[in-house]
């Protein structure tokens, strides 16, 4: 199953973007597990600074702001 | 061409009488909101489109082990590049020292940052002409260069918190951003859509108090008041402007409103500044990474530099 992790510390994008990725999970019929890393220094060891981010089995794949629908679509099929 | 829209809609459609206060104020609004959002869509897409605008990942790698005024000049001119949320400035923050950035040069670019982006830039231009413009640009310059400089001398490092220090930032590869025409085309919306649905609140919250400002003030008491002539209009502004919070752009119809009525320049100013740069939003969201003291002494400072700012354009213009 795939892994995706949404980087923020709670700030309102960052909840849309998790929702975003629920979603579009839901629609392509994947199960993904979501989980939002609040921690600052867990976000900052993965070398973000600018929130949202996302992480995608291990892998940053985007940051500093909500995703565009193509991207999450792909990261939750590919 | 925004003239002509906002006369036809507000003295033809609503039929409001252009000599009263509410006609005014109300030409006032339909014109600012329409020329604000107009500027505001289009700059940040062709800066999406030209991808100038610069992450905070790419801020830290430029500024990072360079000499101390090169270290500076970068954070005050890539904060004046970056329309940066106040809600990254941790974040920001705790980055800029786990590279080991001297902390007044961090204290620029957190200055220099919310006061000064190419995007209200454009917006100033369009609404006050670039003489005003390049005045704002130049002191909020000056102001971020020699407001972190001073905080440097109180050696702040004192006030971080503990865990800052033990944070230990990844390497991890950013993705690599889609250059193509659609890649950027797609960006550069989604910037839009970013960047406009944050600030629109303030943006209109910005063009009522100055709509309201325009039509309903009367200039003689303006011009007895806040000409310029009293030493203390100045800091009364930057006092005003510290609990009072907006974004950049969402103050600029708000010194539109009031240079229009005779407000001194400098003192109009010192409120831009004070308002878009010091806020208690602000305050709190860094006191996680500094204690008490080195807030005060960040928001003693700027009253201060913008005081001083003020004063001399109300001196010289």
């Amino acid at each position: 199953m795939k892994q995706i992790k949404v980087l923020g510390s709670g700030c309102r994008n960052c909840e849309i973007t998790a929702n975003v990725i629920a979603q579009a999970a839901k629609d392509a019929g994947v199960e993904v597990e979501i989980e939002k890393v609040t921690d600052m220094a867990a976000i900052m060891a993965y070398g973000v600074m600018s929130t949202p981010g996302v992480v995608v089995d291990g892998k940053v794949v985007h940051t500093g702001g909500v995703p565009g629908p193509d991207q999450v679509r792909a990261w939750v099929q590919e | 061409m925004f003239e002509v829209f906002a006369n036809v809609l507000t003295f033809g459609m609503l039929g409001l009488d252009p000599s009263s206060r509410t006609g005014a104020a109300v030409h006032f609004f339909i014109m600012d909101v329409v020329k604000i959002f107009f500027l505001l869509v289009v700059v940040i897409y062709v800066m999406g489109l030209l991808r100038a605008l610069v992450s905070p990942e790419q801020v830290r790698a430029f500024v990072r082990g360079r000499p101390d005024w090169q270290a500076r000049s970068l954070a005050v001119s890539l904060g004046a590049v970056t329309p940066f949320c106040s809600c990254s400035s941790v974040p920001l923050f705790i980055g800029f020292v786990e590279a080991g950035i001297p902390l007044g040069v961090t204290f620029s670019f957190l200055i220099a940052s919310p006061m000064i982006n190419e995007v209200a830039a454009v917006i100033l231009v369009g609404v006050l002409g670039w003489k005003l413009a390049a005045l704002y640009v130049l002191a909020g310059l000056v102001v971020a260069w020699f407001g972190g400089m001073i905080m440097q001398r109180f050696r702040p490092e004192r006030w971080v918190e503990d865990y800052v220090w033990k944070i230990q930032m990844g390497a991890a590869a950013l993705p690599k951003p889609d250059t193509t025409i659609a890649g950027r085309h797609r960006y550069a919306l989604a910037e839009v859509r970013e960047i406009v649905g944050r600030i629109w609140r303030w943006v209109l919250i910005g063009i009522g108090a100055g709509a309201l400002f325009h039509g309903f003030v009367p200039a003689d008491w303006v011009s007895e008041h806040l000409g310029g002539d009293s030493w203390y209009t100045v800091p009364v502004a930057v006092v005003l402007g510290i609990p009072l919070y907006s974004n950049a752009t969402g103050v600029i119809p708000v010194a539109e409103a009031m240079l229009g009525k005779g407000v001194a320049v400098g003192t109009t100013l010192a409120l831009m500044m004070s308002v878009a740069a010091l806020s208690l939003p602000e305050m709190l969201i860094l006191r996680k990474v500094i204690q008490w003291p080195a807030l005060a002494l960040f928001a003693g400072v700027l009253a201060v530099a913008f005081t001083l700012v003020g004063w001399g354009f109300n001196a010289i213009v």
